[in-house]
Formats: C-alpha cells, sequence, structure tokens
C-alpha cells in the first residue's frame, strides 16, 4: 500500500512541494520559538535582557539564573516531592483502572451496563467545584498533601480506555482457561496483564505527564499549605512574583533585574523533564487518542 | 462477541439470575462455580465503586446546597430548604449575565479558530514526500501539548511583556508597545491564539489516522483523468476525512462551553476582567475566595446543565448523521 501511494508522488518537485515546506518549516518554528526564547532569557545577563537585545540565542551567556534555582531548596524539594506523586498516583491510577475495566469485560456479569453508566455519567455532569470543596473541607483533605493523590485515583476515561484494550484480547485465550480451570483472578493475572503492557504504559504515562504538570488541585485545596506545592503551584507563584528565589551570586545586580532570567530559568526547569521524555513518549499518547475515540 | 455467540449454547443462568458459561462436566458443580466466579469479580469492582461514590457522587450530591442555606460550618448539604432562590438571585445578576456572555464567546471564538486549524496542518503534512522530514515536523508541532498551562501561561506572559519579543518586533516596526495582558480587547485575542498554539499540532492525530485509510487507488484513477494535486485533495483527501470531521465537529460544539478555566484563570487580569471573566472564574472567586457557597453551586449547576444538554443534543445529532456517538 505504501509503495502505491509513493507512485502517486513520483513526480519532480514541484513549486508546491517547496511552498509547502516552506510553510511547514514556519509552522514548526513556531512551535518551538517560544520555548528557546525563554531559554535564552534563562541564559542571558540582565543587562542584555534589559537592552533587549535577547531573542532565542542567549546574549552575555549567564548560569547563575540556572544555579539560583536548582540551588533552591524549595524548588528541588518540590521538583522530588513531584516526582514522588507522580510515581504513586500512576501506580495507583494502573491498579484502580484495571480493578474496574476488568469485571466490566464480562458480557455475563449482572449489574456490568448499570456500573458502566454510572462511571460514564461522571464525565458528563461533574460534581462541581464548590460542592468537592465542602467534601474535601469535610474529609479533612483541605491543605493536606493526600488531596493531590486521593482525588485522582482513577480517571473514567482512562477506564474506558483499558477495557477497549482488554476487549480487545480474544476472548478465545479467556475461554480455554476458563475450561483449564482458571478462575477470573488467574486469567487477569496470567492473561490480561501480560498482555496489556503497552496499554498500561499509555495509560500510566497519561497519567504521570497530568499529575506532573496539574496544578489546579494545589491552587484550590492546598492554598494553606505551600510546603506541599507540586512544581507547577510553585513555578505559578514563581512567575507572579508571590515567591522570591535567591539569588546565588547576583554580582553587583539588584535582584529586581534577575527577576527575568530567574522567572524563565524556573520555567526551563519545571518544562525540562517533560521536554526530554516527550519525543519518546508521543507514540503512546497517540495510540491512546486514537483508540479512545474510537468508541466511549 | 463471535466467541460469545459461540459459545451461547452453552450457556444457563443460575438461581440468581446470571449468566453461567457451562463447558464440559455436570450441572449443578458449575453453577455454584459460577457464582463463585462472579463473587470474585464483584469483589475486584469495590474498591473503584467505593472511590466513585466517595469522590464524584457525594460531591454530586453536595449540589444540593445550590437550593438550601448553607451556613458556615454546617452540614454539607445546607440548613434550610430555599428552593430557587439562588437561582433567581444569579438570574438578576447583571455580572452573571456578563461572564455568561463572556463564556460564550470565548468558547464559540476558541471553537472557530482551533477547530479548523489541525486539518489544514494535517493536509499540509500529508502532503510532504520526505518521510524524515514528516517526523520531525511532527514531533515539533506535539510539543506544546505536553506542556503544563503554567509553563504555557508563563511563555505568553514572557512574550507579551512590554520589553518582550513581540512587543520589540511591534517597536522595529513603528508601533506602539501594547501591555497585551493588561488589555481587556486584546484578551480573547491571546487566548485564542494560545489554544490555536497548544492544539494545532496534537489535533492532526485523528486526521492523519483518516488519511492512511483513503484508497491510494482513488489517487491513481484521479491522475490517469488529469486530477492536479489540488483537485485530488478537494475530491479525494477531503471527502475521504469528512466522517472525521464531522464527528469531531459535533463532538467539540458539544464542549464549548468547558473552555479552558485554569488558562483563563491564569492569563486574567481584574484589569481586563470586561472580556476574561469567564463562569468558571467567576465561580472560583464567589465560591473558594468568598466562601458564598450556595450562590456558587447554583451558578455552576447551571453552567453544568447547560453543558449536558449540548452535549446530549450534539451526541444525537451524531447519532444520526454519522452513525458516531458518546453513548
Amino acid at each position: 500500500m505504501s509503495k502505491k501511494r509513493k507512485k502517486h508522488y513520483t513526480k519532480a518537485t514541484t513549486p508546491g512541494d517547496i511552498v509547502i515546506v516552506i510553510l511547514m518549516v514556519i509552522l514548526a518554528l513556531l512551535c518551538i520559538l517560544p520555548v528557546l526564547n525563554v531559554l535564552a532569557n534563562a541564559l542571558s545577563s540582565p543587562e542584555a535582557i534589559m537592552r533587549r537585545e535577547v531573542t532565542i540565542f542567549p546574549v552575555e551567556l549567564q548560569t547563575q539564573a540556572f544555579a539560583s534555582i536548582i540551588g533552591d531548596s524549595r524548588f528541588m524539594f518540590s521538583l522530588g516531592w513531584t516526582a514522588l506523586i507522580t510515581v504513586i498516583v500512576v501506580i495507583l491510577n494502573l491498579v484502580m483502572t484495571v480493578l474496574a475495566a476488568y469485571p466490566l469485560t464480562y458480557n455475563s456479569l449482572k449489574g456490568r451496563k448499570i456500573i458502566s453508566f454510572y462511571m460514564i455519567f461522571t464525565m458528563l455532569f461533574g460534581a462541581g467545584l464548590i460542592p468537592t470543596f465542602m467534601l474535601f473541607r469535610d474529609l479533612g483533605l483541605l491543605n493536606n498533601p493526600l488531596v493531590l493523590i486521593l482525588p485522582g485515583m482513577l480517571g473514567v476515561f482512562n477506564m474506558i480506555l483499558m477495557r477497549n484494550f482488554f476487549l480487545g484480547i480474544p476472548e478465545s485465550l479467556k475461554e480455554s482457561a476458563e475450561i483449564d480451570g482458571a478462575g477470573p483472578m488467574t486469567i487477569l493475572w496470567k492473561i490480561y496483564i501480560p498482555l496489556s503492557l503497552p496499554s498500561f504504559a499509555t495509560i500510566g504515562l497519561f497519567v504521570a505527564v497530568g499529575r506532573w504538570n496539574g496544578f489546579q488541585d494545589a491552587l484550590f485545596f492546598l492554598t494553606a499549605a505551600p510546603d506541599w506545592h507540586p512544581i507547577q503551584m510553585l513555578l505559578y507563584n514563581i512567575t507572579q512574583n508571590a515567591t522570591q528565589v535567591d539569588v546565588a551570586s547576583p554580582g553587583g545586580v539588584s535582584v529586581q533585574q534577575w527577576g527575568a532570567a530567574i522567572r524563565n530559568a524556573a520555567i526551563v526547569v519545571a518544562m525540562v523533564p517533560i521536554l526530554c521524555v516527550y519525543p519518546f513518549i508521543q507514540k503512546y499518547f497517540v495510540k491512546g487518542a486514537t483508540l479512545g475515540a474510537v468508541k466511549g | 462477541m463471535q466467541a460469545s455467540k459461540k459459545l451461547s449454547g452453552m450457556k444457563i443462568k443460575d438461581h440468581d439470575g446470571n449468566e453461567v458459561v457451562i463447558p464440559k462436566t455436570s450441572f449443578g458443580k458449575k453453577a455454584t462455580k459460577g457464582f463463585k466466579q462472579n463473587w470474585q469479580i464483584y469483589s475486584l469492582l469495590l474498591l473503584p465503586l467505593i472511590w466513585l461514590i466517595i469522590f464524584q457522587y457525594i460531591p454530586m450530591a453536595g449540589n444540593a446546597i445550590a437550593f438550601r442555606r448553607f451556613a458556615p460550618g454546617g452540614s454539607i448539604l445546607g440548613e434550610t430548604f430555599v428552593g430557587w432562590h439562588f437561582f433567581q438571585m444569579f438570574w438578576a445578576d447583571t455580572i452573571f449575565w456578563r461572564v455568561f456572555w463572556n463564556t460564550v464567546i470565548l468558547g464559540v471564538g476558541t471553537l472557530l479558530w482551533t477547530f479548523p486549524m489541525p486539518i489544514i496542518f494535517a493536509l499540509l503534512l500529508n502532503e510532504i514526500k520526505s518521510k524524515k522530514f514528516k517526523k520531525v515536523a511532527q514531533t515539533l508541532s506535539y510539543l506544546p501539548h505536553f506542556l503544563s498551562v503554567v509553563v504555557v501561561v508563563g511563555l505568553i506572559q514572557q512574550l507579551t511583556r512590554t520589553a518582550g519579543p513581540i512587543n520589540n518586533l511591534l517597536y522595529s516596526l513603528g508601533f506602539e508597545r501594547i501591555p497585551f495582558l493588561m488589555r481587556a480587547e486584546w484578551f480573547r485575542t491571546v487566548f485564542i491564539t494560545s489554544r490555536v498554539w497548544q492544539t494545532t499540532g496534537w489535533g492532526t492525530i485523528l486526521y492523519l489516522a483518516a488519511l492512511t485509510n483513503i484508497d491510494p487507488t482513488l489517487y491513481e484513477a484521479a491522475m490517469m483523468d488529469g486530477a492536479n494535486r489540488w483537485q485530488q485533495t478537494l475530491f479525494i483527501t477531503l471527502p475521504g476525512i469528512a466522517p472525521t470531521v464531522i464527528t469531531l465537529l459535533i463532538l467539540n460544539v458539544g464542549w464549548v462551553l468547558g473552555v479552558n478555566f485554569e488558562q483563563v484563570l491564569l492569563l486574567q487580569d481584574p484589569l481586563t476582567f470586561r472580556t476574561s471573566d469567564i463562569i468558571g472564574t467567576y465561580l472560583f472567586r464567589l465560591g473558594i475566595e468568598q466562601a458564598n457557597f450556595s450562590f456558587a453551586t447554583a451558578v455552576g449547576l447551571f453552567q453544568s446543565l447547560i453543558g449536558i444538554f449540548l452535549l446530549t443534543i450534539t451526541n444525537l445529532l451524531s447519532k444520526k448523521l454519522t452513525d458516531t456517538s458518546l453513548w
């Protein structure tokens, strides 16, 4: 098929091709230029930034801004803390998703439709911010670090994805195992889980990126517990100038003038883990996005 | 599905009405075993269901305080029944209507811009001959999707500073410097542009999947008939992805009021409330910052109901027109 497709394009390069390539180069550049600009600002001297000389290349290279961020104990603690809760949330999510999705693959299970309905209904009609806030208050989750973990233990969309993956496993495997006397737990453990490792990667990465990038829960429910702020919340406070980072060696320049470089360095440090992994994990996301679209 | 059909002759119902697969051995033995199996399966669901009740259904019931007066420190469900009092209150509130229309305008505007861009981008990608170049362009275009809202807002603040690159460019072209994020008339432009930036690359995925399903012989036939590239796009490629386009359009219309709340909240400034204040941010200020619980819940409930209404309608349309639906 791909051979045939090529045939359709065997003509020599036309002016149209050149226009398309130029357009694509521009579009691709537009996607990364803002990131490069932030990086350049983080690496340029405050004087150069003030002279408005910085575009996408560092001017008068300095690394103190990065050193200040990396030397800031709160920032580093927050990075580690966010990494920890990301790992915990991923594991809990995978367990809960399997627990919810596997029983729903049994057509014979009484109440299966009703249970699915009650799960999917929450996607359409959310609980609402205020009632959630009041519930968390009553549960003692306000300003409690567990609020970053417990409410995100299960995602209904991920559950549907996992169920779709499970339903893609040939039923005959399950049936022949049943004939051999295997119970549902054995079938789950010996057949479904080993065959679903790629889907675990997809869902785990969805959850991981979501947790790493999430800050809304901290904004709503952790206002009085800044020690437990995940990295995005801390970054938000830094970019809003609400949190000051001590500059390691300003070298005669006032802290005020370092503001732009520090802010941009903080953005880069918070973004780097995602930047490093996304080219390698994107295929799992693509798979999840296309599979989720097949049918809810 | 096929496999279960094949086995349908071997299924019976046990005394609880559960369908049980009977493979080979004797009747009674297997029926009790089936019950046992189901018991195990149900036990797996226990934790997810408890989670669902606590974190989804209890707060859903908490919406009841929209109809009840809430006393500080009192019950999550409120103290006295006040009926539609809080609904009438926001209905008569001019600020509510301002944020309502801001939400509609911002939602529709975002849809109008973010919907066509991925289609155009996917068509362009499809015309690229070099596989490597295509791969690189795709990977770069996915980047914004993976960035957090806080990072994106940080990027926007950096780019739109009065001393930032965009203003430097404007200045060198002879324009005035504009403090974009403090100007109400610029808010929608900034917000929608940032959404386009974030969604265009990633949005191509479903279209690219649809493009690979187009029969290549159609292109060959068209070339034989002398169709040029533009005509091929117009008469083969576009009709080929049309079902995907329609389905996604319908779904997006259903979600149109679900404007990206976090991003608006981070981008807005009291100076821009005239255009930037939407239902979500209004709710946040009223409910969490001012502890006006019942009133904010009434507003939130109203928004949810509009959302579910739009989704139901568009889902119905989708079912009728394209045979695809959410439920």
